[in-house]
């Protein structure tokens, strides 16, 4: 179903989506946000995206099957707990940089944390809207 | 000593690259590894003879006091030189037997998981420590066993070692919890510094049932021996290495690690005693009645195994001795043997031993190791098997109870054994006759190695025992007594009454191997065994699972949505209905109304409606937007009383339900009521009462005064501990980041259970026999 008001709406809406679920993930630590509700506005760009171009054009415009994203981002998100093991700290032990920047606060794995959690929700709502969009 | 354990597990991951890169090569390539550690082992022979255990501590679960500890005395030595020198020659023999295999990278990743995983439970220091490596050598045994998935056999026969050593397993993580909060830690050396306190604590009895569980299910002791068999399905490089050299003699390695803590009671010894002695018989004796090569070995390494547990059960100085040696003996000479199974096999193309003969001409070699190991195990002279032996008849004459029944068992197992080390050491190769599928050549060299080297030191060993018998032998035995004990051996003792016994066993024993054919054509015990043995119970038990699981899921999962909405929603107000009224009551729960602002009575008022035309309207569309009216009202909610993140949240779902929604519905056929009156009803009472039960659950949990001191925690800390004012995200990235990490790989698990729900019925149109019966398409109507 090709709608002329929706593709162009999206045209304009998808990078202005992205854009925000970005800048949601990452005052998430101070401000409401995070990478739970980050992830789900990329999934809802990429709905839309879908439903006006297609999901071919929606998958070739994310570049990699939203399934990799998944792994990627449990991979991420054990991995920032797995960071402070090496360290001879228990499993999760949040861990600082010194460092601090403006918006996003301190460094520190519990970003590294929320990105996979991002990336995780991403992934699984893209496969199951994909999927089944494809059916 | 973690970097030893470890490697395995890192070499095990970058084992499918080296096959690919080195063809040919890699067998001996990735030997290399266990035999560097092989070397770093044999270097702490010096300290721990000298009775200095090495440990080392990481913190892992400290709450928990579980940490990652390793401890390393004479007893895991000795452990730990078996599984890195077999393992080297098991992953060199590995690459030619399965020359060729599309998957032998896979193979050594099972391969070299299982060396690290044996390691760690044999050098661990803390009980649960060991109890993790423990089950993940059951694992790693479930995937070898199961390597050739495509054949049924391999796959029943891998989940039924998975089945047996794992319900052991369950038993025995509950001893040993038990065992460390009774005895106060949970490490090792703490324990064995408590001696034989315990046994006079009320729950001595549990504990040791439940470890002579798991100890028992994993050695394959009887009446849970039938899986070892079983196992022979894998490739015969694991049969050689866990199936008889290592991982089944985990079980023998816990009685001993714990004998100096449970050992010598009279439970201990009778239980431990008499399911040693019954299992020696049992095996011995039923592997004469078997013809597949590595059948019978399978059923003299269960025997074996019960001679093992049996010397431990007798718990005196000589016992644990013979125990040590035999264990060592054992390991040589079955894994030559298994291994020259294997080159059998490969060169002939058979196992069975009724077709198998003169190969002593072609395969000399093998014919030398196989003899060799043979003799060890008939226990003849200059082998090591021989001392062994000898050695073991000793301490089952010194036996401090029943000491003759012992020593009968004894006797008449090895007479059975010297029958069946004359089928696989003489007849395979001296035979007259043979009928072979194939033309037999010497194996190559890769698998002449393993036996050759393993009988050979049999041999080496029998000849000058001292080598061994003042560093490694005392040691294991030190540790398994818990005090200093020297051991000395000899080739030769004399003419004496053990003498006497071991030629009475080599002359009945010559007696049962000239009669073998005639036993194995009458052979009435092998049927029995058969068909009531525990092998038909484990199937029997295995079949009434499975049916009652069809029998529930038909009940409860019949394909049809509404029947899965109505029992979820049923049990739901069931239970919680029920809980509600017996402890909480309904009072308090005529909310006060006063409070409430219009605003909030305006959204309230918009829910409700937008609830009742979902019910009512007749496309799929507008109800879906009703619903995420009553979605958005409630985010709006959320925003009123300050929660903006779960605002948030629900703005966005509610957004995505509703494309997910729109995607389905745009699919489905045109709406039309199918459902009979009675039917809507019936569905209008239950959506009542669940609303009705969240409903009072809301306003019983909110009548409760809040007693948590959880709230005021996290916001204290959220910015001075863990640097972030939102404290909502804070919880879930930082305090309860655990949390999240369980509820996210949920979300994945979910989501490729929607992926393979679709894809599979997308790809498959012939595979619709599964697909839901078409009522389902009436899912909009009840909603």
């Amino acid at each position: 179903m090709f709608s002329l008001i929706l593709s162009t709406a999206v045209r304009y809406l998808f990078p202005l989506m992205m854009l925000f679920s970005v800048f949601i993930l990452l005052r998430g630590h101070n401000e409401p946000g995070g990478g739970f509700v980050g992830g789900l506005v990329v999934a809802a760009a990429f709905s839309f995206y879908a439903i006006a171009y297609g999901v071919p054009a929606a998958r070739r415009t994310l570049g990699v099957d939203p399934r990799v994203l998944i792994g990627v981002g449990l991979l991420m998100a054990v991995g920032s707990g797995l960071l402070s093991v090496l360290q001879g700290q228990p499993f999760m032990t949040g861990l600082w940089a010194g460092i601090a920047l403006p918006v996003l606060g301190k460094l520190g794995t519990p970003l590294l944390f929320d990105v996979g959690v991002y990336l995780v929700v991403i992934g699984v709502m893209l496969t199951i809207i994909f999927t089944l969009a494809e059916e | 000593m973690v970097v030893a354990v470890l490697s395995g597990f890192l070499l095990a991951i970058t084992a499918p690259g080296v096959v690919r890169l080195t063809r040919g090569a890699s067998g001996w390539l990735l030997a290399l590894l266990p035999a560097a550690l092989t070397v770093y082992f044999v270097h702490y022979l010096e300290p721990v003879t000298a009775g200095r255990a090495v440990a080392v501590s990481y913190p892992w679960a400290p709450d928990l006091g579980v940490s990652l500890s390793f401890y390393l005395d004479g007893l895991s030595l000795l452990f730990a030189l078996l599984i890195c020198g077999i393992g080297a020659l098991v992953v060199v023999y590995a690459d030619r037997y399965l020359h060729g295999h599309p998957h032998l990278g896979r193979f050594y990743v099972y391969l070299l998981a299982f060396m690290a995983s044996m390691l760690g439970l044999v050098l661990a220091g803390n009980v649960l420590t060991m109890f993790i490596f423990w089950e993940l050598t059951s694992l790693t045994s479930f995937l070898l066993i199961g390597f050739e998935h495509e054949r049924e056999a391999a796959r029943a026969a891998a989940l039924q070692a998975l089945l047996v050593t794992g319900a052991g397993g369950l038993a025995l993580l509950a001893g040993l919890v038990l065992l460390g909060q009774v005895g106060g830690s949970m490490e090792f050396p703490a324990l064995l510094n408590g001696g034989r306190a315990i046994q006079s604590h009320s729950l001595y009895l549990p504990i040791l049932l439940l470890i002579l569980a798991g100890a028992f299910t994993k050695s394959a002791q009887f009446p849970f021996h039938f899986w070892l068999p079983g196992a022979m399905e894998a490739p015969t490089p694991v049969s050689a290495y866990l199936h008889s050299a290592t991982m089944v003699k985990a079980g023998v390695y816990l009685l001993a690690r714990l004998s100096p803590i449970l050992g010598g009671s009279d439970a201990w010894h009778y239980m431990v005693v008499g399911v040693g002695a019954a299992t020696m018989l049992l095996g011995a004796l039923v592997a004469l009645w078997q013809r597949d090569l590595k059948r019978i070995l399978a059923y003299s390494t269960v025997s074996a195994l019960g001679a093992l547990v049996l010397l431990l059960g007798l718990d005196t100085v000589l016992s644990v001795k013979a125990a040590m040696l035999f264990l060592l003996a054992h390991a040589l000479y079955k894994g030559a043997l298994f291994l020259v199974a294997g080159a059998v096999d490969h060169e002939t193309g058979t196992r069975d031993v009724t077709r198998l003969g003169r190969l002593a001409r072609a395969m000399p070699l093998t014919a030398v190791a196989a003899g060799l190991a043979a003799l060890s195990m008939a226990g003849l002279p200059p082998m090591l098997g021989f001392i062994s032996k000898e050695l073991l008849y000793e301490a089952q004459l010194q036996a401090p109870r029943a000491a003759a029944l012992v020593t009968g068992a004894g006797v008449l197992a090895n007479v059975f054994l010297v029958a069946v080390a004359g089928t696989v050491g003489m007849s395979l190769f001296f035979r007259r006759r043979a009928d072979l599928p194939k033309t037999p050549h010497e194996a190559p060299p890769a698998m002449l190695l393993g036996p050759l080297l393993l009988a050979g030191m049999g041999l080496s060993w029998g000849l000058f025992p001292e080598v061994i018998a003042n560093s490694l032998l005392s040691a294991a035995v030190s540790a398994v007594r818990a005090e200093a004990t020297t051991v000395k051996l000899k080739l030769w003792h004399g003419v004496n009454p053990v003498f006497a016994l071991s030629v009475l066993t080599l002359a009945a024993g010559a007696g049962v191997y000239a009669a073998r054919g005639v036993i194995r054509r009458v052979g009435p015990l092998a049927d029995i065994v058969g068909r009531w043995g525990p092998q038909r119970w484990y199937t029997l038990l295995l079949a009434g699972l499975n049916g009652l699981a069809r029998a529930q899921t038909r009940l409860l999962q019949n394909g049809y949505l509404r029947v899965y909405l109505m029992v979820i929603i049923v049990t739901t107000v069931g239970l919680a209905g029920f809980a509600l009224l017996l402890w909480g009551g309904l009072s308090g729960l005529i909310g006060d109304l006063s409070d409430v602002r219009p605003n909030e009575g305006i959204i309230a008022g918009l829910i409700l409606a937008a609830a009742l035309m979902a019910v009512l309207t007749s496309s799929r569309l507008a109800a879906a937007a009703a619903l995420s009216i009553i979605g958005y009202g409630v985010a709006i909610i959320y925003m009123l009383f300050s929660a903006p993140d779960l605002a948030m949240t629900q703005f966005a779902v509610e957004t995505l339900t509703v494309i997910l929604f729109v995607l389905v519905v745009y699919r489905l056929p045109r709406f039309a009521p199918l459902s009979g009156r009675r039917a809507r009803v019936r569905d209008a009472l239950l959506a009542l009462l669940a609303g009705a039960l969240i409903t009072a659950l809301v306003l019983t949990a909110t009548a409760v005064p809040r007693q948590s001191h959880l709230a005021s925690y996290f916001v204290e800390n959220s910015w001075t501990r863990a640097h972030g004012r939102n404290v909502v995200n804070v919880i879930l990235v930082d305090f309860r980041a655990l949390d999240t990490l369980g509820e996210i790989t949920v979300l994945s698990v979910a989501a490729i259970g929607v992926y393979a729900l679709l894809r599979l019925r997308l790809e498959k149109p012939t595979g619709r026999e599964h697909s839901p019966p078409e009522g389902t398409c009436r899912l909009g109507e009840d909603v």
